[in-house]
């Protein structure tokens, strides 16, 4: 009992143990899709506290590796933690030096097995992860929820995204995307939850992982549109309603 | 003046007497009967010579679908409809009064209704009821001041929009309408919309399904489509039918014919 106090890291040997039971700095929604040559995942960079936004240069994509991409949703200082664990886990597989890497099908392994070991321990990473990567041509896209649900699929989204993105997506999504299309796409359903999800920020980065390598956007806003004639004047035809 | 208490004539309204007597019992796990709910997709918006409205066609009482092919358009005036997402009877009965309301209206003035007299009567009806009254509407119309589309909710408020999405499906219906909707859509364009958007709800809604009703209303005009589209056909249906052998129609043991005198 006390070495698995002792490992939660500043806590004295006859204090509870601590979990996490309620998120409090949060992300929104990621949203990620396959495309010709590999994955597309966007993310915006807010961290909300509660209702109010308080951080708005929060990086949610990461690279992890040579092969993958980790977008996160949820609780961010466990997504940091994921990250550090992560970090723990490409240094150990490059330190083998024998020419091979983890692939994003081991790291969405990890991953699930971790949430769900977490979970059933009641001390849950709460977080929702989109792992996507290329290796050795395959494209790999998957899902790991904070309970442990894990799934792969050739678009994925967390949170609210599951709302409103999804149907988006599966609609017009098909094979062999080009880049640029995939780049509309997700802006689309980027656009769509900035105007109906509550804790979306205008700041976004779109990240694109290859067989060559990775690059994640620099932090851009999107356009939104407010000119419908019904917004200007909603009480035409019957002053003093609303 | 007599000993008993004065009887004081009914307000009217919602009586709230028995609601501390239900969360008693739901505390101690006697729940209320469930609803037939119409957990749905209903949607408006309004196309450059009026108002289409949506609506799924699936009704639910729980987790199974009670009616296949529900009607969720409902009348309101010649020019005016209603669709309605919530409890099915709610829905139902608050448009029938409103209806009623409206067509009697008529007859005082000798003039076509207009959807903002519909709009006040659902709302102030809704707001008496303090949301008990579970009926989530989604009001199109033209009359002689233009086309108007307007959302209703349980409780009472209201919105004035180009286009809406209310029901269990509304997110999914949406994610459509604010990637597409533009204004100055024409008839066909928009009716495309509207089956789009009735579809996401369809496929991506547990609470929605079956096909998808549209009613297309412009001045002096409309078009109310049932079933527009079916896209759930019976996908496996024995061609050769069902045959029943002329024995089992009528097995009685005794047949027998008496007068009654009454």
């Amino acid at each position: 009992m006390e070495s698995i106090q002792a490992k939660q890291g500043l806590v004295g040997p006859n204090d509870p143990i601590q979990r996490t039971q309620l998120p409090y700095v949060t992300g929104t929604s990621v949203v990620a899709l396959k495309y010709k040559d590999g994955i597309l995942m966007a993310a915006d960079m807010g961290g909300s506290y509660g209702s109010t936004i308080r951080y708005k240069s929060v990086e949610r994509i990461k690279p992890i590796g040579k092969h993958s991409l980790l977008g996160a949703s949820g609780e961010i200082s466990d997504f940091q933690e994921l990250l550090r664990n992560l970090d723990e886990l490409i240094l150990y597989d490059n330190m083998w030096d024998d020419g091979n890497s983890l692939g994003p099908k081991e790291l969405h392994s990890y991953l699930t097995r971790v949430m769900y070991n977490r979970r059933n321990k009641f001390d849950p990473l709460w977080n929702s992860l989109v792992l996507g990567g290329v290796k050795n041509g395959q494209k790999y896209l998957g899902m790991v929820s904070m309970i442990g649900v894990n799934f792969e699929d050739s678009h994925v989204a967390t949170g609210f995204g599951n709302h409103l993105a999804r149907p988006i997506l599966r609609d017009e999504w098909h094979e062999n995307l080009s880049y640029e299309d995939g780049v509309k796409l997700l802006e689309k359903c980027m656009r769509v939850l900035l105007y109906r999800d509550r804790s979306a920020v205008n700041k976004l980065q779109i990240a694109k992982i290859t067989e060559e390598g990775t690059t994640i956007s620099q932090p851009y806003a999107l356009k939104t549109f407010w000119g419908f004639t019904a917004f200007q004047n909603p009480t035409a035809g019957a002053e003093g309603s609303w | 003046m007599s000993n008993s208490a004065i009887d004081v004539p009914s307000r009217g309204g919602f009586s709230f007497d028995l609601c501390r007597r239900n969360d008693m019992l739901a505390k101690k796990g006697v729940n209320l009967p469930s609803f037939r709910k119409t957990g749905t997709t209903i949607v408006g918006l309004i196309f450059q010579d009026g108002v289409i409205l949506g609506a799924d066609t699936r009704a639910t009482e729980g987790p199974i679908v009670c009616d296949k092919n529900c009607e969720k358009i409902h009348y309101m005036a010649p020019n005016i409809y209603c669709c309605g997402a919530g409890t099915a009877a709610d829905t139902e009965a608050v448009t029938d009064m409103v209806s009623s309301q409206l067509q009697l209206h008529r007859y005082h003035t000798g003039r076509e209704s207009r959807v903002v007299t519909a709009l006040t009567l659902l709302k102030k009806h809704l707001f008496n009821y303090q949301g008990y009254v579970q009926a989530a509407l989604v009001l199109g119309g033209v009359d002689c001041t233009g086309p108007h589309l307007h959302t209703i909710y349980p409780h009472g408020s209201t919105d004035t929009l180009p286009f809406a999405t209310m029901g269990s499906g509304s997110l999914a219906a949406m994610a459509m309408f604010e990637s597409k909707y533009k204004e100055g859509l024409t008839k066909d364009e928009g009716i495309q919309l509207v089956v789009d958007a009735i579809c996401s709800g369809i496929f991506n809604d547990l609470g929605s399904g079956s096909n998808v009703d549209v009613c297309v209303i412009t001045k002096g005009h409309k078009e109310y489509l049932r079933n527009h589209l079916l896209p759930n056909p019976r996908t496996f249906v024995n061609a050769k039918g069902y045959s029943f052998p002329k024995k089992t129609a009528l097995s009685c043991i005794n047949r027998e014919f008496r007068n009654l005198n009454f």
